[in-house]
């Protein structure tokens, strides 16, 4: 390591978004240091789906600006993966008439190597390239313990094996920041610390320490294995440290944490 | 066995096959049976592009023959040339089919530009336009494409090699099945690899798919270009086996007996355009055989002609996605037991109307939430 990779560290630095008349992020700043978890939470509405939107490219900013390992992050949807960045789907997103194995596959597409013309001609290059992808694939399905799901469509899966297939998706491109979309929505309690354990694991992963960034609206999971947490309300960052700060923060108690907590269905996209 | 490994052993393998398989099929054929067969293999080169466009990844064409117009009439205006000055070779005709299968891609892929940009009814809308537009601009320019009347297509006669006594309907029939031998093999490399699975990832979710690195409109070009080079080689073939190039033999009841043949065979299933194209080409000579015999008016039974045919497609079409989602390769599959595996169906009705519903519904992959 004698040339260090540069850190790996995203900033939003005052980004507003506006639609129309409304303002869905009002100059949102924040961090998120290599290695570190952060959560964003929330109450319906208060801009996080936009949020994450803008730094997948999805939505551009009215105004502000994203960085991302020293360079300013342009983002556009399909070149993500290649700078490192990932994302899970709060909607799950799988391909459906793709079996689960070859849905994390495509999750690989950047690393592939074998070009248009080998396909074409069906190249040995192409099957290398092929067998490698599968292998690595599986792997990635075994690590996430459902590797029986490999050979069998998304549909025929339950809805746990389902997020975690897209986890893997997510993986295999072996990003340096991985945004998760609310990923405990419709688990149970042994998924939830499956996942809390998952996502404490990313940023120790040796060969590739992983940064989160986390959507949730459930507390427990938030709470612990969150770093620093940062808190909107009407699209302003209402407060933002760590959980412990959160939690005793007045304003976080009015805006977000004293009602109710919203149905996890309210932040679900509109079918 | 390890080299059945290879998907290049594979369908080498199944390409041999093939081809020994038209070599003794044409032979035992009478020469009319063997011209019908000359039909068969354009529509096979035409529909099993489609059925990737389509099946695949999820783009409907309604104006499929248009492009297989553009591989035809190049086609023509290449053996004119040579024709003219007395170019002959065994080279001369593949030169010709490999130029128009390569000018139909590049118009293929200007066409799918602007259909990355479309989705659904509006894919469906603009390709039933070229559809109809393309066929009519040949009695625009008429010094050029000769009108309603067309262009004849010159080629030399089978060569000597195959015995004086080899039919010229034979040699047509080789040249179109082999042609739709070369298409399968090539497409069903494409769909074994990545780009297969590209595309059919590009079809089931377009935002997942660009953030798993893919290009949407990229890939869509790409599937509509590979799509275009097989109508354009059939539509050659076609050609050569007519021995004219005109608009009436590109028309739109080219294009939807083309949609009624993937639909019917199997959407997405390159096995599915084979049986779908038999299907299509022999209920349509049945048809008129019928026709024919009823001993009708001579222009009642024009009209006749190519009615009777459509709505038999049209009547089959609906049945298939009514009864038997996945068409005749899902029903074959399933009396084979072959496992659930397969991509195609999961028991609802399939993809061609759903793909449109789908696509008209989900949000554009800009904006919106995600
Ligand atoms: N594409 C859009 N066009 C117009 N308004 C939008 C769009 N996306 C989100 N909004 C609005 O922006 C606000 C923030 O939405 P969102 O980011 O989805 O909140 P959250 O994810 O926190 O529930 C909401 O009022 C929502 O209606
Ligand atoms: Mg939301």
């Amino acid at each position: 390591m004698n040339s260090p990779a540069p850190e790996s560290r995203l900033s939003v630095q005052g980004v507003t978004v506006r639609f129309g008349g409304l303002t869905a992020l009002d100059d949102v700043s924040f961090e998120v240091a290599q290695g570190h978890v952060v959560g964003v939470i929330g109450p319906n509405g208060s801009g996080k789906t936009t949020l994450f939107n803008v730094i997948c490219g999805f939505v551009r900013p009215t105004s502000g600006s994203l960085t991302w390992q020293g360079k300013t992050l342009r983002p556009r949807p399909d070149r993500l993966v290649r700078a490192g960045i990932a994302r899970t789907l709060q909607s799950v997103g799988l391909f459906e008439r793709l079996t689960a194995l070859e849905n994390v596959m495509v999750g690989a597409a950047r690393a592939r190597k074998a070009g248009f013309a080998s396909a074409l001609f069906a190249l040995p290059r192409s099957d290398r390239d092929e067998q490698r992808l599968r292998d690595e694939a599986l792997d990635w399905l075994r690590r996430l313990d459902v590797a029986d799901a490999a050979n069998r469509l998304p549909g025929t899966l339950p809805y746990p094996v389902q997020k975690r297939v897209s986890l893997a998706r997510a993986l295999i491109s072996r990003p340096r920041l991985l945004l998760l979309d609310e990923p405990a929505g419709g688990l149970g309690a042994e998924d939830m610390t499956h996942l809390a354990g998952l996502i404490r694991g990313l940023p120790e992963a040796g060969e590739w320490p992983c940064s989160v960034l986390l959507v949730e609206h459930h507390m427990d999971l938030v709470m612990s294995v969150c770093d620093q947490v940062v808190v909107l309300d009407f699209g302003r960052l209402v407060a933002s440290g760590t959980p412990d700060d959160v939690r005793s923060d007045p304003v976080v108690a009015a805006a977000y944490l004293g009602t109710d907590v919203p149905a996890e269905a309210e932040l679900r996209a509109t079918p | 066995m390890a080299l059945l490994r290879s998907t290049l052993v594979r369908h080498l393998v199944l390409l041999a096959l093939g081809a020994l398989a038209l070599v003794l099929l044409t032979g035992s054929l009478s020469t009319f049976h063997n011209y019908e067969l000359a039909g068969l293999g354009a529509y096979v080169c035409t529909a099993a592009g489609l059925t990737v466009l389509t099946g695949l990844n999820g783009q409907i064409s309604l104006g499929h023959a248009a492009l297989m117009a553009i591989g035809g009439y190049t086609v023509a205006l290449l053996q004119i040339r040579f024709s003219d000055r007395a170019i002959t070779g065994l080279w001369v005709l593949p030169l010709s089919l490999l130029a128009g299968a390569a000018v139909t891609g590049v118009a293929a892929a200007v066409v799918g530009v602007a259909a990355a940009r479309l989705r659904g009814p509006y894919l469906a809308g603009v390709t039933l336009a070229l559809g109809v537009a393309l066929p009519a601009l040949t009695s625009r320019f008429t010094s050029v494409f000769k009108g309603d009347q067309g262009l004849s297509v010159p080629f030399d006669p089978p060569p000597a090699s195959l015995g004086a006594n080899f039919a010229v309907e034979r040699w047509q029939a080789w040249i179109s099945l082999g042609a739709a031998l070369i298409v399968l093999f090539f497409l069903a490399n494409l769909n074994r690899s990545a780009i297969g699975r590209h595309f059919r990832a590009v079809r089931d979710d377009e935002v997942a798919a660009q953030l798993s690195g893919l290009s949407v409109p990229r890939v869509q070009i790409l599937a509509f270009t590979v799509s275009g080079v097989a109508a354009g080689l059939g539509g050659g073939v076609f050609a050569v086996s007519l021995q004219t190039a005109s608009p009436g033999s590109f028309d739109l009841t080219l294009s939807l007996a083309l949609l009624s043949a993937v639909v019917i065979g199997g959407l997405g299933s390159l096995a599915g355009a084979v049986w779908g194209s038999i299907i299509v080409v022999y209920l349509g000579i049945v048809l008129r055989g019928f026709v024919d015999d009823l001993g009708l008016s001579a222009a009642s039974a024009q009209k006749l002609h190519d009615n009777l045919p459509n709505a038999a497609f049209g009547l089959l079409l609906v049945l298939v996605m009514l009864i038997l989602p996945g068409g005749i390769q899902g029903l074959l599959r399933r009396l084979a037991g072959v496992a659930p595996v397969d991509r195609l169906r999961r028991g609802r009705p399939e993809p061609f109307a759903a793909a449109i519903a789908q696509h008209s519904s989900s949000p554009p992959p800009s904006g919106g939430q995600q």
